[in-house]
C-alpha cells in the first residue's frame, strides 16, 4: 500500500540534546499504525515533528508524495494534517460551540461541523454552550475527536488519547478512531495504553531512545518485547 | 433632585468613557493574555496627537480623528506587538507585565519630552458651539451625548466580535493554546496584532474623549487608567457586560463624591483616591480565576556564598567611601541618592526574587520610613531609625494581609490602587488623631529631613551621609544573602515554586507572606530614610506612584534574585543624572532611560547583574589581573583626591582600563580552548560538571 503520510529519517532535538536519531514512519489512508514505546522515547516528538509544531533537524516530511518539510504547523492544518495532542486537544476556556467554530478554516460552515460533530457524538450537543474546560475528561476528548471527523482530515495524529480516561470511554474512543480510519484517513497513534490501540492497529512500531527498534503487526510477540521494555528485559 | 440627575448625567458620560477604554484593556487581556498597565498612557498619546493635529497645527476635525485613530493608533498598536511582546511572548507573566510598565514609565516621559508639561494645552469639547439639549429635567451637551452613544457602539461591536466571529474565536483560542491554535488554521500572529490594533484604537477613543475634561497632562491622563482598571476588575478580566457595569459604578461614584462629598480638609484627596479604593475592594471582593495564558517559567535564585557576599559588601562600602571623597558639589548632590535608592530596589529582592511577588508600592514603603524618620528623628536620634524601619515594616504587614488573596497581576494592581489612596488621599493629609496618637505626614507641604548622629558624630554633610548609606546599604545586602542561605529565605523560593505545595508541607501561607512583605517594606522604609537624609526635604510627589515605576524596571532588569542588584539598581538609575548638568535635553533622555531598559529586557531575561557577573568574574579570579585592576582604581582615587584629573578624565580612564584588563582576562582564561564535546558525551568524553544539570534541564524545559 502507498504511504499518504511519511516520515523519512527525521532527527529533532531539544536544544542541545538529539530525542531523535533518524525516525522513519509510513502511514497509508485508511491505516492504523500505533507508535509505542517508554517514557521518554520521543513519541510525542515525533508527532509533533510531523504537525510542523517542533522542528525537524534533518529529514523529510511527506503528505501525499508532496514534500512538506518545514511547513507551518496551521500550513499543515490547511493540507489535513490533525493532531490531537496529549493532555486534551481543546480550547478550555471556548465553549464548545467556539471550539468548533476554529474546525471552520477547512472552508465547511459552523453548521456542517457542528451536525457532523454532534451526530458521532450528542452528548457535545447537550453541553453546546459549556466552557470546554468545564467538561468531563471524555467528554473533552470526544470534543478533540470531533475536529478528526468535522474537518474530515487527510491525516489524524492522535496523541495519548487514553490519558486520565476510564478503560470503558477509552474503548468507545478508539471505536470512533477506527470508523475514522474506515473512512480513509491515515491514522498515527500514539499510545502508552499499549493493548487499548493494539485492537485497531494495522501496524506498530516500538520507538525506544529516539529509534524505531521493531516494526509489525501488532501480535503477542510485540506486546512481550513492550513488556520486557516497559519493566526492563528478563535476564 | 434635578442637581442629582445632573450629577448623574455627568457621571454617565464618564461612565461611558471608562467603559470604552477598559473594554479595550479587557479585549487585549482576553485576546493575547497580556494585561496592559500601559493602556492609559497610549490613551494619553492619542489624546496629545489629537491636539497637535487640531490645536497645534489647525488640522480639520474628521482629518486628525481619522488620522489618529485609523493611522498612529493602529501603528502603535502593531510596533508595541512587534517590538514589545513578541520577543518576550515566551517568557513568563511577570516579564509581559514589566514590558507594559516599561512601556508605561516611558510613554509618560516620553511625552513630556515632546509636549512641555509647563504648557497648558485646553482641548475642546466636540461640538462645544452647539446648544445642548434637554432630556426631561437634565441638560445634555453633544460631547456626553456622543461619549454615551460611542460607549453603546463599543459594546456591541466588541460583543459581536468576540461571540459571532471566528477571528474573535481566534483571539480567544490563541490566549488558551497558542500551540493547538496554530493547528487548527489560526494565525496566532495575526489574532495578536488585530487585538493589539483594536485595543489601542479603544484606548485611543477613550483618551480623546475624556481629555477636554480634565487637563492634558501626561501623567494624570495616563492614571486615569485606575478607574478603567477598577471597571475591568469588576468584569473580572473578561465579562464586557460586567465591566461596562463597573465603570457606570466608578463614573458615577466619582460624579456623586464630587457633588456631595463634604468639604473640610481632610476629604478632598478621597474623591481623587476613590476609584483605588475601589480597586483595591473589587480585587479583594469578586472571586477571580487564576491568570489565564499563566506560565510557570521561574527564574533560577542563586545561592550566594558568604564568602562572596562578605566581598560584595566590602565592595559597597569601599564604593561608598570612593564616592564621598571623589565627588565635589553639585555631582555629590546629584549622586546622594543612589545608594538610598538602591535600598530600595534591594527591598525588591526578597519580595519578588526570592518569594514571588510583584509589589508595586515600595517607594510608597520608602515614603513612610522618610515621614516616620522626618518627624522622629529632627535631632538624629538613632532610635527613630529603628522605629521608621518598625513602622514601614508595620504598613508592609497591613498590604500583605489582603494581598494573601492576589497573585501575579491583581497583586500588581492591588499594590498599585494602594500606592495610589497613599499619593492622592493619605499623604495629603493634614495631622490628625488616632487612639490619642498625633499622627502627622507630609504637613501638606515639605518636610525638613536631618541625619542622624552617631557616637556623638553628627552625620549632616552629604559625604557623612553618602558613606553612611554604603554601610547600611552593605549591611543590609548581607542579610538579603543570609537571608537566602537560611530557613526563611528557602520557605520563601519554595513559596514561589508552589504555593499549593508549600501549604500541604505544612508552611503557613498567611505568615510567609506577611514576613516578607514586613522585611521588604522595612528595608525600603530605612532606604527611604537615608534618601531624606539626602534629599534634606521631601515631598509626597517624591514617593508616588509614577516615581516608584523606574525603580521596579531597573530592579527586574538588574535580577530580582541577585542581592547585588541594590549597588547595580542605584547605580543605573541615578548614576546617568551626571549628565544632567552637560546639557538641558539630557533631563528628558535620563527620564526615559530606565523605560528603554525595561523594554530591552528581553535581550537579558536573567538580569544584567548575571550577566556582568559572567563578565567580569574572569578579572575576579585572575590572580595577575585583579590586583593589576585594584592598584588602577586606587592610583586614580589618589590622583582624584590630589586634584591632578578630573571628574570626568577619572571615569572615562577608570572605564578604559577595566574594560582593557577584563578583555585581558577573558584571553587568559580562553587561552587553551576546549574542544566542543557533544551533549550525549558529556560525563563519558569529559567529566562530568555541577553545572551540566542545570544546562540539561533548561534545554528540556525549552522544548
Amino acid at each position: 500500500m502507498s504511504a499518504l503520510f511519511e516520515l523519512r529519517d527525521v532527527r529533532a532535538a531539544h536544544g542541545r540534546i538529539t530525542v531523535l536519531h533518524g525516525v522513519g514512519l509510513r502511514v497509508a489512508a485508511g491505516e492504523v499504525v500505533a507508535l509505542l514505546g517508554p517514557n521518554g522515547a520521543g513519541k510525542t516528538t515525533t508527532l509533533r515533528v510531523a504537525a510542523g509544531v517542533h522542528p525537524a533537524e534533518s529529514g523529510r516530511l511527506l503528505l501525499g508524495g508532496r514534500d512538506v518539510t518545514g511547513a507551518r504547523p496551521r500550513d499543515l492544518a490547511r493540507a489535513g494534517v490533525c493532531l490531537i495532542p496529549e493532555g486534551r486537544g481543546v480550547f478550555p476556556n471556548l465553549s464548545v460551540r467556539d471550539n468548533l467554530l476554529m474546525m471552520t478554516f477547512t472552508g465547511r460552515t459552523r453548521a456542517e461541523i457542528e451536525e457532523v460533530a454532534f451526530s458521532r457524538f450528542p452528548v457535545l450537543a447537550k453541553r453546546a454552550s459549556q466552557t470546554a474546560g468545564t467538561l468531563s475528561g471524555g467528554e473533552q476528548q470526544m470534543l478533540a475527536l470531533a475536529r478528526g471527523l468535522a474537518t474530515d482530515p487527510a491525516v489524524l495524529l492522535l496523541d495519548e488519547l487514553s490519558m486520565g480516561l476510564a478503560p470503558l470511554v477509552v474503548g468507545r474512543l478508539y471505536e470512533q478512531v477506527a470508523e475514522i480510519a474506515r473512512q480513509g484517513v491515515a491514522v498515527l497513534v500514539v499510545e502508552q495504553f499499549a493493548s487499548a490501540v493494539f485492537g485497531i492497529a494495522d501496524h506498530a512500531a516500538v520507538l525506544v531512545r529516539g529509534r524505531i527498534e521493531r516494526r509489525g503487526r501488532p501480535d503477542d510477540g510485540l506486546r512481550a518485547e513492550l513488556s520486557a521494555l516497559y519493566l526492563g528485559s528478563p535476564t | 433632585m434635578e442637581q442629582f440627575l445632573a450629577f448623574g448625567i455627568v457621571g454617565l458620560s464618564t461612565a461611558a468613557i471608562y467603559a470604552v477604554i477598559s473594554s479595550g484593556l479587557v479585549l487585549t487581556y482576553v485576546t493575547t493574555g497580556v494585561f496592559n498597565f500601559a493602556h492609559g498612557a497610549a490613551g494619553m498619546l492619542a489624546a496629545f496627537c489629537y491636539w497637535q493635529l487640531t490645536v497645534g497645527w489647525g488640522w480639520p476635525v474628521p482629518l486628525a480623528l481619522a488620522v489618529v485613530l485609523l493611522v498612529l493608533a493602529p501603528g502603535f498598536g502593531l510596533l508595541v506587538e512587534r517590538v514589545l511582546l513578541r520577543p518576550v511572548q515566551h517568557l513568563g507573566e511577570a516579564e509581559r507585565m514589566v514590558m507594559m510598565v516599561a512601556l508605561l514609565s516611558g510613554l509618560i516621559a516620553g511625552a513630556r519630552w515632546i509636549w512641555d508639561p509647563n504648557v497648558a494645552r485646553p482641548l475642546p469639547t466636540f461640538f462645544a458651539d452647539r446648544t445642548p439639549f434637554r432630556a426631561g429635567p437634565v441638560t445634555i451637551t453633544w460631547h456626553q451625548a456622543i461619549t454615551m452613544v460611542v460607549a453603546v457602539a463599543v459594546a456591541a461591536g466588541l460583543w459581536a466580535l468576540l461571540n459571532r466571529t471566528r477571528t474573535g474565536a481566534e483571539m480567544r483560542a490563541t490566549v488558551d493554546d497558542r500551540a493547538l491554535a496554530g493547528l487548527t488554521g489560526a494565525d496566532p500572529l495575526r489574532a495578536n496584532r488585530v487585538a493589539w490594533v483594536l485595543g489601542t484604537q479603544l484606548a485611543a477613543v477613550g483618551g480623546i474623549l475624556i481629555a477636554p475634561s480634565v487637563a492634558l497632562d501626561a501623567q494624570q491622563l495616563s492614571l486615569l487608567i485606575v478607574s478603567a482598571y477598577t471597571a475591568a476588575i469588576f468584569g473580572r478580566l473578561r465579562s464586557l457586560p460586567l465591566t461596562f457595569l463597573g465603570a457606570v459604578v466608578v463614573g458615577c461614584m466619582e460624579s456623586y463624591l464630587t457633588g456631595y462629598l463634604p468639604q473640610n480638609a481632610y476629604l478632598p484627596g478621597l474623591r481623587l483616591a476613590a476609584p483605588a479604593l475601589l480597586l483595591f475592594a473589587a480585587l479583594l471582593l469578586f472571586p477571580h480565576r487564576r491568570l489565564r495564558g499563566r506560565d510557570r517559567r521561574l527564574a533560577p535564585v542563586p545561592l550566594p556564598s558568604m564568602r562572596g557576599a562578605l566581598v560584595f559588601a566590602a565592595s559597597v562600602v569601599v564604593a561608598g567611601v570612593a564616592m564621598a571623597t571623589v565627588l565635589q558639589g553639585k555631582d555629590l548632590i546629584t549622586l546622594g541618592p543612589l545608594l538610598p535608592l538602591g535600598m530600595v530596589a534591594l527591598s525588591y529582592v526578597p519580595l519578588a526574587g526570592y518569594a514571588g511577588q510583584i509589589s508595586l508600592c515600595q517607594l510608597s514603603m520608602a515614603g513612610i520610613g522618610a515621614v516616620v524618620w522626618a518627624h522622629l528623628g529632627a535631632d538624629g536620634q538613632p532610635w527613630a531609625l529603628l522605629v521608621a524601619v518598625l513602622v514601614a515594616a508595620l504598613a508592609g504587614a497591613v498590604i500583605a494581609l489582603p494581598a494573601l488573596r492576589l497573585s501575579g497581576v491583581y497583586l500588581a494592581l492591588g499594590t498599585a490602587a494602594f500606592t495610589v489612596v497613599l499619593d492622592r488621599w493619605i499623604f495629603t493629609l493634614p495631622s490628625f488623631d488616632v487612639l490619642g496618637v498625633r499622627i502627622s505626614l507630609f504637613e501638606q507641604g515639605s518636610l525638613e529631613v536631618s541625619g542622624p548622629s552617631l557616637f556623638g558624630l553628627r552625620l549632616d554633610g552629604e559625604r557623612g551621609l553618602m558613606v553612611f548609606s554604603a554601610v547600611c546599604l552593605a549591611l543590609v545586602s548581607l542579610g538579603v544573602a543570609a537571608l537566602r542561605r537560611g530557613r526563611f529565605g528557602r520557605r520563601l523560593i519554595a513559596l514561589r515554586d508552589s504555593e499549593a505545595a508549600y501549604a500541604t508541607l505544612g508552611g503557613n501561607l498567611l505568615v510567609a507572606r506577611v514576613a516578607v512583605f514586613a522585611l521588604a517594606a522595612g528595608i525600603a522604609g530605612l532606604g527611604g530614610a537615608l534618601y531624606g537624609m539626602q534629599l534634606r526635604t521631601i515631598t509626597a510627589d517624591q514617593f508616588g506612584l509614577v516615581a516608584g515605576l523606574p525603580i521596579f524596571l531597573i530592579a527586574v532588569i538588574g535580577g530580582l534574585g541577585r542581592v547585588g542588584n541594590g549597588l547595580f539598581a542605584g547605580t543605573a538609575y541615578i548614576g546617568p543624572n551626571i549628565l544632567l548638568g552637560l546639557a538641558s535635553w539630557t533631563q528628558n533622555l535620563v527620564a526615559i532611560l530606565p523605560a528603554l531598559a525595561g523594554m530591552g529586557l528581553g535581550q537579558s531575561p536573567d538580569g544584567i547583574v548575571v550577566r556582568l557577573r559572567r563578565e567580569w568574574e574572569p578579572v575576579a579570579r585572575d590572580r595577575l589581573v585583579l590586583p593589576a585592576l585594584l592598584a588602577a582604581v586606587a592610583l586614580a582615587w589618589a590622583l582624584r583626591i590630589a586634584d591632578a584629573v578630573n571628574g570626568w578624565v577619572l571615569l572615562v580612564g577608570l572605564a578604559a582600563v577595566a574594560s582593557a584588563l577584563r578583555a585581558w582576562a577573558a584571553a587568559r582564561r580562553n587561552a587553551p580552548a576546549e574542544p566542543e564535546v557533544p551533549v550525549e558525551w558529556w560525563g563519558v568524553r569529559r567529566p562530568w560538571r555541577a553545572e551540566d544539570g542545570e544546562v540539561l534541564a533548561r534545554g528540556i524545559a525549552r522544548g
